[in-house]
C-alpha cells in the first residue's frame, strides 16, 4: 500500500546574486533608491539572478527512507529549508502529507544560560514536542544522551561533545510522520554516531518517511532506500542507493583521482602510478565486482636496487588496517617497472577504501605512498542488515539445512 | 506505542501546500492558537533568560518604575509644578509610568525579536508572528510586579478608585495591541534594515514626550483632543490614570480614535510582517 506523502513539482528558488544572506543598510535603499533614474535598464537586467534550485520534481512514499546527496552549494539544503518551511519557493510546489518535524541543526532553541532541563523543554517546543509529550519521554532523553547528572545545570557548563548528546536526543525522539534531516549526525563521537544511527533506523522502521542528507556515504548507503542526486540545483539522477552513490563517489573522485604521481621523485626509485586493470567498473577507481581483481602499480627506478621489500596495505575509511602483505628480496633494474598484483576476490563492503605502497632497502625507506586515496568498492552489500552485524566483510553466502 | 499513544494525530489527514508566496496575507490565528504552547514557552523563555542575566533579577522591575517616579515627582512636580489634576504625584506619575514602561519594553523587545532569534527562524519553522507577541507578552510579568507596588502607594496615599477600575483591563488590553501592532512594524523593518536598532531609542523617547505621562491630557486644548488620540498611547495613559485613581474624566472620543489608529496599525502590522516573511530566512 504505497502511498505518496511528499510531492514535489517544478520546485524552484531563486536568489539574487550579492543579496543572499545579506541585511541591508537603509542607506544601500536610498542610495540605489537615489541612482536608480541614472541607470540604464540594461545594468539593472544585468544583476545576475541565480537559480539555487529549479525545477525539481519527485515524490516520496510513506515510509521510505531517502538520502539526498550532491557536492556543497548543490542546493541540497535549500531543498530542505524549502520543504520545512523555512523558505519560500519561488517557483513550483509541494505537498506533504501527515506531521512534519525537520532537524537542520543540532540544539535548535538551545539557549546556554538555561538548565539542561529546561533545554530539553524548550528545543522540544520549538522542534514540535507537545509538553505532555516532553514531560513523558523527559527520563528517555535525559538516559539516551547520558547526562543525567548534570540535568539542572546551566548549559553553558557543558561540554560540546554534552551538548550535542543531549540536542540529539531531544531530536531522537520526536514522533512526526515525516522527517527532514541535514547532516546532523556528523557532529559527536562514533559510539553516539552509531547510537542515533539505530535510532534513526528503528524510526524508519516503525513507518516514517525520512529524507536525510549526509556527506557521508556510509551512512546513505546504511539508511537510504534510493537517493536523489542534486547537482547545480538540479536533480541529476534518482534511483536505488547502491548504484547511485557508487557512480556519484566516482564523479567526485574522478576528477581528484589522479593516476599519475605529481610529487618530486624519491632519489634511488618512486612509485609514479596505479591502475585498475580488473574489474573494468564506471570509474578508474571503481570496484563492481567481487572480483577477480588485478591492479598495476608503476614506479621508475634510478639504480639498480637489491634485497627491496615492497609492501601494500589497505585501509577502510576509518583508517583501519583492513588487510597487508609484503614481498621480500625483490631486484630491481634501473627504468620503469610495473608490479601487477592479483587478487582472486576483494569481498568487503560497499565504501571508500585506501590502498597504500611501501618500498624499502638495506639502508631504510626508499618510498612511501598513498596510492589510491579513494578505492570505492560499488558491490552491492549481502551482509546483515543491522548495522551492527554487518562486519567488514561482503560474502555472499547461502545456507542450506540438511536433516539427519 | 507511538501509533497507540496518538491515534488521534495519525489519523488526521493533514495535507500541506507549500508554493510561492502571494501578494495576499491573512490573519493565521487558527495556526497560532495550535502553536500555544510554543508561544508559552517563548514568553517563558524570555521571563528565565531576564531574569537569570541580572544580578538582583526581579528587583529591577520595582525599582526602575520606582526611581522615574521620584525622579519625574521632583522635578517635572515638585520644581517646575506641572499640574496633576488634583494627584498626588507620586500616584500620577506611577499611573502613566505602569503601562508606558510596559509599552517602551514590549516595543524594544519586539523590535529586536527577530533579529535575536534568526538562527532559531533560519532552522526550524513556527509562524513566526509568535515571536513578536512572545516578546509583547512576557512584558506582562513585569508590568504585574510593578503594578503591585501601585497598590502599595494606592494605600499609602489613600487613593481609592471606584467602579471606573474595571475598564482597566481594556486600557492594559489597549496598550497589548499598540506595543504589537507597532511592534510587528519595527521588527519587520529591523530584520531588513538594522537602522532601526538605532533609531528605537530616540523614538521611543519622543513617544514619550507625544504621551501623557509628564504631564496631563487636559494640558492638550479640548478642540485637539481626538487629533492627540491618533497616539494610542494618550487613551491608553489617560485611561490608566482615571480608570486606577477614580478622578478626572473618562477618556470619552479620544480613546475611540486611539482603538481605531491601533486596529489600523495592528492589521498593516501583520500585513508587513508577513510580507517580511517570505523572505526574512534568506536575508537575517
Amino acid at each position: 500500500m504505497s502511498q505518496t506523502v511528499i510531492h514535489v513539482e517544478g520546485l524552484g528558488k531563486r536568489y539574487r546574486v550579492g543579496e543572499r544572506e545579506r541585511y541591508l543598510a537603509l542607506r544601500d535603499v536610498l542610495t540605489r533608491a537615489f541612482t536608480a533614474p541614472f541607470r540604464s535598464g540594461q545594468e539593472r537586467s544585468t544583476r545576475d539572478y541565480l537559480w539555487a534550485l529549479r525545477d525539481v520534481s519527485f515524490d516520496v512514499q510513506r515510509g521510505e527512507v531517502v538520502g539526498l546527496i550532491g557536492r556543497n552549494g548543490a542546493g541540497k539544503t535549500t531543498l530542505l529549508k524549502i520543504l520545512s518551511r523555512i523558505t519560500r519557493p519561488t517557483a513550483g510546489f509541494a505537498e506533504i502529507h501527515g506531521r512534519v518535524a525537520s532537524l537542520l541543526e543540532v540544539g535548535t532553541g538551545f539557549h546556554p544560560e538555561l538548565t539542561g532541563r529546561e533545554n530539553v523543554f524548550l528545543s522540544g517546543a520549538v522542534l514540535g514536542m507537545k509538553r505532555g509529550e516532553i514531560v513523558r519521554k523527559f527520563d528517555e532523553i535525559v538516559d539516551f544522551a547520558g547526562v543525567d547528572r548534570y540535568i539542572d545545570t546551566p548549559l553553558k557548563h557543558f561540554s560540546t561533545g554534552m551538548q550535542m548528546r543531549l540536542a540529539f536526543a531531544v531530536a531522537a525522539h520526536l514522533e512526526p510522520e515525516i522527517l527532514f534531516v541535514d547532516e546532523v549526525l556528523a557532529v559527536g563521537d562514533l559510539e553516539f554516531q552509531k547510537k542515533c544511527l539505530g535510532k534513526m533506523q528503528e524510526v524508519s522502521k516503525s513507518g516514517r518517511t525520512i529524507v536525510f542528507v549526509s556527506h557521508q556515504m556510509n551512512q546513505i548507503r546504511r539508511l537510504c532506500e534510493w537517493v536523489l542526486w542534486i547537482d547545480g540545483g538540479q536533480i541529476r539522477q534518482q534511483g536505488p542507493t547502491a548504484e547511485l552513490s557508487a557512480a556519484y563517489e566516482a564523479s567526485g573522485s574522478g576528477q581528484q583521482q589522479q593516476r599519475d604521481r605529481t610529487e618530486a621523485p624519491n632519489a634511488k626509485a618512486s612509485f609514479q602510478k596505479w591502475e585498475i586493470l580488473e574489474p573494468c567498473g564506471t570509474g578508474p577507481n571503481i570496484l563492481d565486482s567481487f572480483g577477480p581483481l588485478t591492479a598495476k602499480v608503476t614506479l621508475v627506478v634510478k639504480r639498480p636496487l637489491r634485497n627491496v621489500q615492497h609492501g601494500i596495505v589497505l585501509y577502510n575509511a576509518e583508517r583501519q588496517l583492513l588487510w597487508g602483505t609484503g614481498f621480500d628480496g625483490l631486484e630491481l633494474q634501473e627504468g620503469v617497472q610495473h608490479f601487477l598484483y592479483k587478487l582472486p576476490t576483494l569481498p568487503l563492503r560497499p565504501g571508500p577504501y585506501n590502498l597504500r605502497v611501501t618500498l624499502y632497502d638495506d639502508q631504510g625507506l626508499i618510498d612511501d605512498w598513498e596510492c589510491v586515496p579513494e578505492l570505492v568498492v560499488a558491490t552491492k552489500p549481502v551482509t546483515h542488515p543491522k548495522d551492527e552485524w554487518a562486519g567488514f566483510m561482503n560474502i555472499p553466502c547461502s545456507l542450506s539445512v540438511v536433516s539427519g | 506505542m507511538n501509533a497507540a499513544a496518538e491515534p488521534a494525530r495519525l489519523a488526521e489527514p493533514l495535507v500541506l501546500r507549500i508554493t510561492p508566496p502571494t501578494r495576499w496575507w491573512t490573519i493565521p490565528l487558527g495556526e497560532l492558537w495550535s502553536y500555544r504552547e510554543l508561544l508559552y514557552f517563548f514568553v517563558w523563555r524570555d521571563i528565565k533568560i531576564r531574569y537569570k542575566q541580572t544580578a538582583i533579577g526581579a528587583a529591577w522591575t520595582v525599582l526602575q518604575p520606582l526611581l522615574t517616579m521620584l525622579v519625574f515627582s521632583l522635578f517635572f512636580g515638585r520644581l517646575a509644578h506641572i499640574p496633576s489634576d488634583g494627584l498626588p504625584y507620586p500616584i500620577f506619575y506611577y499611573s502613566a509610568l505602569l503601562p508606558w514602561m510596559y509599552f517602551a519594553a514590549a516595543l524594544q523587545n519586539a523590535t529586536n525579536t527577530i533579529v535575536e532569534n534568526q538562527r532559531l527562524i533560519t532552522k526550524v519553522y513556527f509562524p513566526r508572528l509568535a515571536l513578536p507577541l512572545s516578546a509583547v507578552l512576557s512584558g506582562l510579568v513585569d508590568f504585574g510586579v510593578s503594578f503591585l507596588m501601585f497598590l502599595v502607594l494606592m494605600v499609602y496615599y489613600r487613593v481609592r478608585p471606584g467602579a471606573a477600575v474595571l475598564w482597566l483591563p481594556v486600557f492594559l488590553l489597549l496598550a497589548i495591541l499598540t506595543a504589537l501592532g507597532v511592534g510587528l512594524w519595527l521588527s519587520a523593518l529591523n530584520a531588513i534594515y538594522r537602522d532601526v536598532r538605532y533609531v528605537l531609542p530616540f523614538l521611543v523617547q519622543f513617544w514619550m514626550f507625544a504621551s501623557p505621562v509628564v504631564y496631563a491630557s487636559s494640558l492638550v486644548p479640548v478642540k485637539w483632543r481626538w487629533l492627540y488620540g491618533l497616539n494610542p498611547m494618550a487613551g491608553v495613559i489617560e485611561g490608566f490614570r482615571w480608570s486606577l485613581t477614580g478622578r478626572g474624566d473618562p477618556p470619552g472620543r479620544l480613546i475611540y480614535v486611539s482603538a481605531g489608529m491601533v486596529i489600523v496599525l495592528l492589521l498593516s502590522g501583520v500585513g508587513y510582517f508577513q510580507k517580511m516573511e517570505t523572505t526574512v530566512a534568506d536575508v537575517v
